[in-house]
């Protein structure tokens, strides 16, 4: 483990929201870490903390109802939780880049896509707008873009969603960061345009070694794409695997949920419906005292109303829950 | 493995030029085109007027008072014994300038303003805002009627005035469409790459509002024609002799009997060319509009 030397390692990060009837804690004691050159994935239903996360460790937590409270972020060694706005703004873009969820509106409409594609070179590196143009042509040629010379003084409008994704996605890399947070990048796209950005993903990877946290509630693009998995729920961490021991065994009821929600095509004529986890994600006000995902549960015993921890379940697979819970604690659990 | 989405046809790619889309949606409104051409001829008339009219629009003939319209007075004369028709020409010089000149400037200043009080929120848009709701709360054209009493009445307090009335307008508008914009994702994306507040106030929502100043501007020239002719006809605007369109209708009002047409007819120019700037400036909307277009 000595060698073990993460690109990104989060600890207990707290990300907290300041509303009309008190703080909300939409994470809670986030911890995780990306390895160098890895894609991991970070999984879960809409409003369990995927892309607040993402926004916290890009230092985009919207101001002033919201902000990191607690915890510490490590890029590449490097404190970065507590830089001042001006710090954040020369690390966003050059050191982690983002990726967003709607390529169609992710560009802006009235400027043409190399210049804003080369807009981080002449942020960070202050590069003249010839060798911009130059170096967005490459990137355009990198990402895969048909007949790119012509596609450069294109507006958004020009491109079709998966072109507008490739420029985004070359937008992201034209500084070579150390970590490319990519979040739901294809929900929007149709299915086959969809496998062309994972694939062109996963070949940057390879190729340039960037090391990618993908943000989705797809659990195909995970099995696809990922080696570590990370489900959340309610703005915490329940369940870390690498992804052969996640799909293989899933320990957390939350995650086991889900991977028996995945439609698939040869129970279509067996199952009348289609399954799916019962109830809705709790309101972040209003959580249940003990396991926050324990009213949904189909597993639920009493001793889930007191908080789980993180338990392991196996090599560098831990779960939230108390089935995981070490001998000692379950007995003392019944003595009691 | 190739993608039908993925590769527009390249003439497609031509044809959709925005600049291209807007003039072709502009030039289908006949209104606005008709607008065009007067406001064009009108510059052109008043920049050439010496070449155009034979007549001197200073020039006292006490023996020429009040005629009657004729094929050399076309509009008759008025009580100095002045060419209608020459004066008018003149008079346009001063109206289109103090439409053009003031509401450039009460453009520049609502739209700083605007941005900021918009994108940077919290004090700064407090402050702007209130001081904007003053001055549309004054009475604009008593205010504009005091600033021209205690500077003096020339052109350039004329020009203060009416962008100290102007500017908050432009504010709120710019300031409204700021607060939507910055809620875009692209604005988003621009701040995960690092972009500083003052270039993505002024270089990407900027550039969004441009349409939207673009149709202001075209509306406020006929605004800010009304509002000289209002000033001048009232006594605090541009002085005798020289010509602007209010002061016309001003001094005509007097032989209002006795020659109808030295007040009227510098009325219809005021009218027709606040209706051809309103024209143009709901073609410029429509046209501008992305989803008006097909």
């Amino acid at each position: 483990m000595a060698d073990y030397d993460p690109i990104l390692s989060v600890r207990n990060l707290r990300t907290e929201f300041s509303g009309g009837r008190g703080d909300v804690r939409v994470l809670d004691d986030v911890s995780f870490d990306v390895g160098r050159g890895k894609i991991i994935g970070l999984v879960g239903e809409s409003g369990s903390g995927k892309s607040m996360t993402a926004l916290s460790l890009m230092g985009l937590v919207p101001k002033p109802q919201g902000r990191v409270n607690a915890g510490s972020i490590l890029l590449d060694g490097t404190e970065i939780s507590k830089l001042d706005a001006a710090g954040m703004r020369r690390i966003r873009g050059r050191d982690i880049a983002m990726v967003f969820q709607e390529p169609m509106t992710s560009l802006n409409p009235v400027r043409r896509v190399w210049e804003q594609v080369g807009e981080p070179l002449a942020i960070h590196k202050g590069l003249g707008r010839s060798a911009i143009r130059k170096r967005v042509l490459e990137m355009f040629e990198m990402v895969g873009i048909p007949e790119p010379q012509t596609r450069l003084d294109a507006y958004p409008h020009q491109l079709s969603g998966g072109l507008r994704q490739r420029a985004m996605i070359a937008m992201g890399l034209i500084c070579e960061p150390k970590l490319l947070i990519a979040d739901e990048p294809t929900t929007a796209l149709d299915v086959t345009t969809q496998a062309q950005i994972l694939r062109l993903m996963r070949d940057l990877r390879d190729r340039v070694g960037t090391s990618i946290i993908l943000i989705t509630h797809d659990l195909g693009i995970i099995a696809e794409m990922c080696d570590e998995v990370n489900v959340m729920y309610a703005g915490q961490m329940v369940e870390q695997a690498n992804v052969f021991d996640l799909f293989e065994n899933p320990s957390h009821p939350y995650t086991r949920g889900l991977l028996a929600s995945i439609p698939r095509a040869t129970e279509a004529r067996v199952a009348r419906r289609m399954p799916s986890i019962p109830g809705m994600v709790p309101n972040l006000a209003k959580l249940p005292p003990g396991c926050r995902f324990a009213p949904r549960c189909r597993d639920a015993m009493p001793t889930c109303q007191r908080p789980p921890d993180l338990e392991t379940v196996g090599t560098g697979h831990v779960a939230r829950c108390w089935l995981h819970a070490g001998q000692t604690a379950l007995q003392s659990e019944a003595t009691r | 493995m190739t993608d039908m989405s993925d590769i527009a046809a390249p003439e497609a790619l031509e044809e959709a030029s925005f600049l291209r889309d807007t003039l072709r949606t502009f030039s289908r409104n006949r209104m606005a085109m008709i607008g065009l051409i007067f406001v064009v001829t009108l510059v052109l008339a008043a920049a050439f007027a010496p070449w155009i009219s034979p007549h001197d629009p200073y020039r006292v003939a006490l023996d020429e008072q009040l005629l009657p319209a004729s094929t050399t007075y076309w509009l008759g004369t008025d009580n100095f014994g002045r060419d209608v028709l020459t004066r008018i020409l003149y008079g346009a010089r001063i109206s289109l300038v103090v439409g053009i000149v003031p509401s450039l400037i009460s453009l520049a200043i609502g739209t700083v303003l605007g941005i900021l009080s918009g994108y940077l929120g919290g004090r700064t848009d407090f402050v702007v805002m209130r001081l904007a709701d003053m001055m549309i709360a004054f009475p604009s054209l008593l205010l504009a009627m005091v600033v021209m009493y205690t500077l003096g009445a020339n052109l350039l307090n004329i020009f203060f005035a009416l962008a100290l009335v102007g500017w908050a307008s432009v504010a709120r508008v710019v300031r409204a469409q700021t607060l939507a914009l910055r809620e875009k994702e692209f604005i988003e994306a621009a701040r995960a790459n690092g972009t500083s507040r003052s270039r993505i106030m002024f270089g990407h929502i900027f550039p969004n509002v441009i349409p939207t100043l673009i149709v202001l501007f075209s509306l406020s020239i006929p605004e800010a024609i009304m509002w000289e002719s209002s000033l001048s006809f009232l006594g605090v605007g541009v002085q005798p002799p020289e010509a602007s369109w209010g002061l016309l209708v001003a001094k005509g009002k007097e032989y209002m009997f006795q020659a109808p047409a030295v007040a009227i007819a510098p009325g219809v120019a005021i009218l027709l060319t606040v209706m051809a700037f309103n024209f143009i400036g709901d073609g410029l909307r429509d046209a501008l509009d992305p989803s008006m277009k097909d």
